[in-house]
């Protein structure tokens, strides 16, 4: 973990509630896919987690959504502007466990961390099929993106306004794949979990105190104990959880 | 050249900064970050018997100025500490450390205490007596000056080493418990501890924390705290371990004004993982400016 002061490069609406910051600065503490950072937000007091969606040695993507004041000074940021930041926290994805077919499933601020780890699978030389879920069609975001790394892309709407109308376990019935990753709200996870017939990992969130692991405010119980969704996680395998 | 150096119950601290219990685990994620052997000492996780999960989550809420936090004192138990944490901790740290000790009986204090008594590493014992009684219908043993001296009483028989107890400031007179706790021998105070609050959530209508209700801390309750620290230090003789809020230097030197012999750094450790060693090493430019020599010259300035 390292502690470096980022400077926004730009800050961009995808859509009503989701916006891209892209910030620049040493990204050297940043080593994995799935892995996330957490921002200071000038006048509040604890730092907000947010996923790594993309990154190289000096740049880093964030995707996300608006949701209460924190996110909502964020979406005010303007290039040249800069924040504090803790990087390289949480474990991220292994991909060296995904054979040759990984298929990843994403729903809503979900799908910014399988963003980086689409492109490392594919950079591997493996098949990657993407299924994106949203509730309706103007809350989609990135499907070109992810069609431009060369994943097989499918969108899911609840409501049926684009693509195929469901959830992402809606999609996945004919796809031939060998391994899964996950992140999105915990019902869908759930969902993945029955729904999936390999292993896989699936990413999760909870309200951090610290974000790298010094106050047990994150933990939770696995069927291999306790561990700290900070630091231990946010990525957790099949086999290990609860449920 | 200034003198960061302090005494603690009979030991010598190269300065008066410890990191918080519950705020720096068993030092391993920090010692990653940086050398800890900087700090004058640090205050472990708080241990029991038994291993424990501790409360459900969500444990954490954001407050103006602070945080509440139900974590529910999870710890791997003392056995693991002994087993397991105090030989990684050797690793890394090399001076005599804190031991944070608390139980739900009197006999799991002594316990504790009794077997952590043989470990080496461990300077001193910080009694958290927050904890409920279970026997005593759940109030807490800090809220009673004569639940607290049992404990002191139920410790200082196990051990010889230095015992520093650790007040709730959820009391109506925090004095006469600080008092009771020096009559039974307590060697050290220390204080405070969170203050006991709530957030609600306005789209679910209810209390963020799974727990409904946790301790505040940070900057916000450092007012509370040297005030505290203030009125016990011209009560008692022994030594005040201060802490609340603090956040920097300056700080520091306004907690060990009130009263404060050492001071322990928590909340911040969580927003600033590196903010110990920052406070160590700004520590003697912000006494120089303000002509202070001796750190031990400061402690009660203010009284
Ligand atoms: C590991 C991890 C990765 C995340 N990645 C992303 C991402 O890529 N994109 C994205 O949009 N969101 C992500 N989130 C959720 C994001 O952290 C919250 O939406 C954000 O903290 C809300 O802050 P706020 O001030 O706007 O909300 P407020 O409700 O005003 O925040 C109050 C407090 O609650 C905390 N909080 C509120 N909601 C959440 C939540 N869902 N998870 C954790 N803490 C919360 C805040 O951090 C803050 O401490 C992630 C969360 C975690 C734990
Ligand atoms: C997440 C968290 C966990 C804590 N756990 C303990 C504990 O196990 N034992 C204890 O005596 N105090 C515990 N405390 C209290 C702190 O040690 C300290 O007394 C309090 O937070 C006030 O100081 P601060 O404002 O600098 O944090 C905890 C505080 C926090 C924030
Ligand atoms: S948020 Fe502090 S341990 Fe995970």
């Amino acid at each position: 973990m390292q502690q470096q002061i980022l400077q926004v490069k730009e800050n961009v609406k995808l859509t009503d509630s989701i916006y891209r910051m892209v910030l620049v600065g040493d990204m050297s503490a940043i080593k994995n896919s799935g892995e996330f950072v957490n921002l200071e937000i000038p006048g509040y007091f604890l730092r907000r987690p947010i996923s790594v969606c993309d990154f190289n040695a000096n740049e880093l993507t964030l995707i996300y959504k608006v949701v209460g004041k924190g996110t909502e000074v964020m979406s005010g940021a303007v290039a040249g502007d800069s924040y504090d930041v803790l990087l390289g926290l949480g474990n991220g994805y292994d991909t060296t466990v995904s054979g040759s077919h990984a298929l990843l499933l994403g729903g809503g601020v979900g799908v910014p961390p399988l963003y980086n780890l689409c492109r490392r699978l594919i950079s591997e030389g493996k098949k990657v099929t993407v299924v994106l879920g949203f509730n309706t069609a103007n809350e989609i975001f990135y499907e070109n993106e992810f069609n431009a790394l060369g994943a097989d892309v499918r969108v899911t709407t609840v409501d049926g306004s684009y693509g195929i109308k469901g959830f992402v376990t809606d999609a996945i019935a004919d796809i031939d794949y060998t391994y899964f990753y996950t992140c999105g709200p915990e019902p869908m996870l759930k969902a993945v979990y029955r729904a999936t017939k390999t292993s896989g990992q699936f990413s999760f969130e909870s309200r951090m105190g610290c974000g790298f692991g010094a106050c047990m405010g994150c933990s939770c119980k696995t069927n291999f104990g306790n561990k700290r969704i900070c630091k231990d996680g946010p990525v957790f395998v099949k086999e290990e959880i609860l449920w | 050249m200034v003198n960061t150096k302090v005494m603690l119950a009979g030991i010598e601290m190269d300065n008066p900064v410890i990191p918080a219990s519950g705020t720096f685990g068993y030092g391993q994620e920090f010692a990653e970050l940086y050398d800890i052997n900087c700090l004058g000492t640090f205050s472990f996780k708080g241990t029991t018997s038994e291993p424990r999960f501790g409360n459900p989550t969500p444990r954490i809420a954001e407050c103006s100025a602070g945080m509440i936090n139900a974590v529910g004192l999870q710890n791997p138990g003392v056995d693991a500490v002994v087993s397991h944490e105090l030989p990684e901790m050797k690793k890394f740290f090399h001076k005599p450390v804190m031991a944070n000790v608390c139980g739900f009986s009197l006999e799991e204090y002594a316990h504790v205490c009794e077997v952590l008594d043989s470990e080496e590493q461990i300077g001193w014992f910080e009694i958290n007596i927050s904890c409920p009684n279970v026997h005593g219908g759940g109030m807490s043993f800090g809220t009673s000056p004569c639940a607290a001296a049992d404990v002191v009483k139920a410790v200082k028989k196990v051990t010889t080493k230095p015992v520093i107890i650790k007040l709730s400031p959820n009391v109506t007179d925090i004095v006469s418990i600080a008092k009771a706790c020096e009559a039974e021998g307590a060697d050290g105070i220390s204080m405070i501890n969170t203050m006991l609050g709530m957030r609600i959530d306005l789209r679910t209508k209810k209390p963020i924390i799974a727990n409904k209700m946790g301790g505040f801390s940070g900057p916000a309750i450092k007012p509370v705290a040297l005030r505290m620290v203030y009125q016990v230090y011209e009560a008692v003789s022994v030594p005040i371990v201060g802490m609340g809020g603090l956040m920097n230097a300056e700080d520091v030197i306004e907690m060990m004004l009130a009263g404060a012999t050492a001071v322990e750094v928590g909340t911040a450790n969580l927003i600033d993982p590196f903010v110990c060693k920052k406070i160590v090493d700004e520590l003697p430019a912000v006494m120089e400016k303000y002509g202070i020599k001796n750190l031990t010259d400061i402690i009660g300035g203010a009284h």
